[in-house]
């Protein structure tokens, strides 16, 4: 596991000075994160990260879990399609469960915290411990056209909190609590993101038989209909007619998702004949995406509806340049025309995929930018810096805080 | 030979860090953008004309607010746009000045044409108003002459020379920026004081900004 040192090359001792000092103004208090997995998911991901960092930066940071059966999963994971717009059958057996579940951990999860922090919407009602302490709900999720009937039983926990936190501004919602943005960040350091020797990258290429002597345009997603791979088999067509390139649609195995399933067999069927067509259903294989990143000409990532769109970052820390719809985070990532390209439809994906494999210059340029870009904001130091001035917010509410 | 002296008061850097917040106000036209302009705290008309500043770095000096990014980008409406982004910030002392233009621009716009009301941009595309919420720390960082002063320029956070530079003379209103202040009042040097208080900082990236304002004190205490 990095230590803080090891970020200082990437962005510079100053930035970890700055990270050190607000680290002294949070001496004696107890931050308590709290959430519903310590594996898997992103919320795990970036805990597993983030806890030891501000633990050595002097921050006594501690994580909880609270407990849950299958039948609370199931309705929690419910509400998440909920929340994300999909249409779920929510019955009031959903909320019985929720609550009954909830109520367990009220009685069973001590919140010591002097500060306490509610990842998303499965330990939310843990709220209702809330005495002298403060308390912080972290929304991770697209919730920017929700379920309202989800939503309003949600927003119901929500409204007791001291403040809430969103990715991006479109997720926020009308809220009486204070709101603050904290995108999500990358670790530079993490196998999907390190530096890679260039023969791990051709061993990854010749591995799923994909040749340098094309240019190599990849959308890393999972097969699901919002990902638009369909759409990007199409614009790829349209590039394909003037320019001789190769495509590489690489992601998670979708055994589980019926719907993800049909996707797929629809993009093969889409592909079928054409043998520049590379459809990967990739395992958790970090260091095999990081390569075929690194080894891509264009990145795209055509979705119809998106998160925050790491794979974006990802991307763009890699200095590539990118064509990406401008939806969700993405926009907060890529400037258009300075740090990458934003379309709109497929014909839009195609003419930019175009005009960067033609410009190589002016590729080269946007994805220099887009990397400073991500130096700057997105990188997990960042993201550090954003909770500790986030945990100092709740102690001083006036706008200009000084110390 | 310029000779270093020791100042009456030592220069104490600062850093500035700054949390987004999110106001729960959007806009997907430019009446709705110009009512919200009029009604918005200042720290917020600060966050939408300073962000790109710290955030996009090398796209500095252009373009330099979110108001003329969004309303070329979004609305395609490229003639504000350009009046928005040649704002000349740096005549403003105040926000209130600065926002009092932001909004005559937009009105004289509409007045010119009338049709620009009629642009809408994508819900997806809305331009949601956020402030900024500031903690200023002092670092371990203190200069007690020009050279001391230089070598801690060469190493200390943007974010610093951003507080130094433009929060202390916009936002918190001192009419200067700290380091000509300090430079005048501690080292009693009305020349090179006036030298770096006479740059447009909004043309600059902050990388850029370090490297001149190095070499203006550079030249200067090589005299």
């Amino acid at each position: 596991m990095p230590r803080i040192e090891d970020y200082i090359p990437i962005v510079g001792g100053a930035i970890i000075d700055d990270l050190r000092l607000l680290a002294e103004r949070l001496k004696g208090k107890v931050i308590q994160q709290i959430n519903s997995a310590s594996v898997g998911g992103g919320v795990a991901e970036i805990l597993n990260r983030m806890v030891p960092l501000l633990r050595e930066l002097g921050v006594d940071t501690r994580w909880d879990l609270i407990k849950g059966g299958e039948d609370f999963f199931e309705v929690t994971k419910k509400f998440h399609n909920a929340l994300h717009g999909r249409d779920e059958t929510i019955t009031q057996r959903d909320f019985d469960v929720f609550i009954e579940t909830s109520q367990k951990n009220i009685e069973e999860v001590n919140t010591y915290g002097d500060i306490v922090f509610i990842h998303d919407p499965q330990p939310i009602a843990l709220i209702k411990k809330k005495s002298n302490n403060k308390w912080i709900w972290r929304c991770h999720i697209d919730v920017s056209n929700p379920d309202q009937r989800v939503w309003g039983f949600i927003k119901n926990f929500i409204g007791n909190y001291d403040s809430a936190v969103f990715s991006t501004p479109g997720f926020s919602q009308a809220l009486p609590i204070r709101q603050f943005l904290i995108p999500p960040s990358i670790d530079p350091l993490s196998d999907k993101n390190k530096e890679l020797p260039q023969e791990i990258i051709d061993s990854v290429l010749s591995k799923y038989a994909i040749t340098k002597d094309k240019p190599i345009i990849t959308q890393i997603s999972r097969f699901d209909r919002l990902k638009d791979p369909v759409g990007v088999v199409e614009a790829y067509l349209r590039v394909k007619k003037y320019i001789d390139c190769q495509l590489v649609l690489a992601g998670g195995t979708a055994t589980d998702d019926p719907e993800g399933l049909k996707v797929l067999e629809e993009v093969k069927e889409k592909a079928k004949e054409e043998s520049d067509i590379h459809i990967l259903l990739l395992p958790q294989d970090d260091i095999a995406v990081n390569a075929l990143q690194r080894a891509s000409s264009v990145i795209i990532q055509k979705s119809i509806r998106e998160g925050f769109g790491l794979t974006v970052t990802e991307a763009l820390w890699k200095a590539k340049p990118v064509v990406a719809s401008s939806v969700g985070g993405i926009p907060l990532q890529i400037k258009h025309k300075y740090s990458g390209l934003l379309c709109h439809s497929i014909e839009g994906a195609a003419f930019a995929i175009k005009q960067l494999l033609n410009s190589p210059e002016y590729a080269k340029k946007l994805g220099s930018n887009g990397r400073e870009h991500i130096r700057n904001n997105f990188l997990l130091t960042r993201h550090l810096r954003d909770y500790m001035l986030l945990f100092l917010s709740l102690y001083h509410p006036e706008d200009v805080v000084y110390f | 030979m310029y000779k270093l002296i020791k100042a009456k008061e030592p220069f104490r850097f600062y850093t500035r860090l700054n949390l987004s917040e999110l106001l729960g106000l959007k806009a997907l036209n430019l009446i709705e953008l110009l009512e919200i302009i009029k009604n918005v705290p200042g720290s917020s008309i600060y966050h939408h004309t300073h962000r790109f500043l710290q955030q996009h770095q090398y796209l500095s000096p252009e373009p330099p607010n979110d108001f003329a990014y969004w309303v070329s980008e979004v609305l395609g409406e490229d003639e504000l746009g350009e009046k928005l982004a040649s704002i000349d910030t740096i005549q403003f002392s105040t926000i209130r000045g600065l926002r009092e233009k932001i909004i005559a621009t937009i009105e004289e716009h509409l007045k010119d044409h009338p049709q620009a009301k009629l642009r809408f941009a994508r819900k997806e595309e809305a331009f949601h108003f956020i402030k900024s919420k500031s903690f200023i720390l002092p670092t371990n960082y203190v200069a007690y002459d020009l050279g001391e002063f230089i070598e801690i320029l060469k190493k200390i956070t943007i974010d610093s020379i951003y507080f130094h530079i433009f929060e202390a003379r916009l936002r918190l209103e001192k009419g200067t920026n700290d380091f000509s202040h300090w430079i005048e009042a501690s080292l009693d040097d009305k020349k090179l004081a006036y030298s770096i208080s006479r740059l447009d900082p909004y043309t600059y990236t902050l990388e850029d900004l370090r490297i001149k304002l190095i070499k203006i004190i550079e030249k200067r205490i090589s005299i």
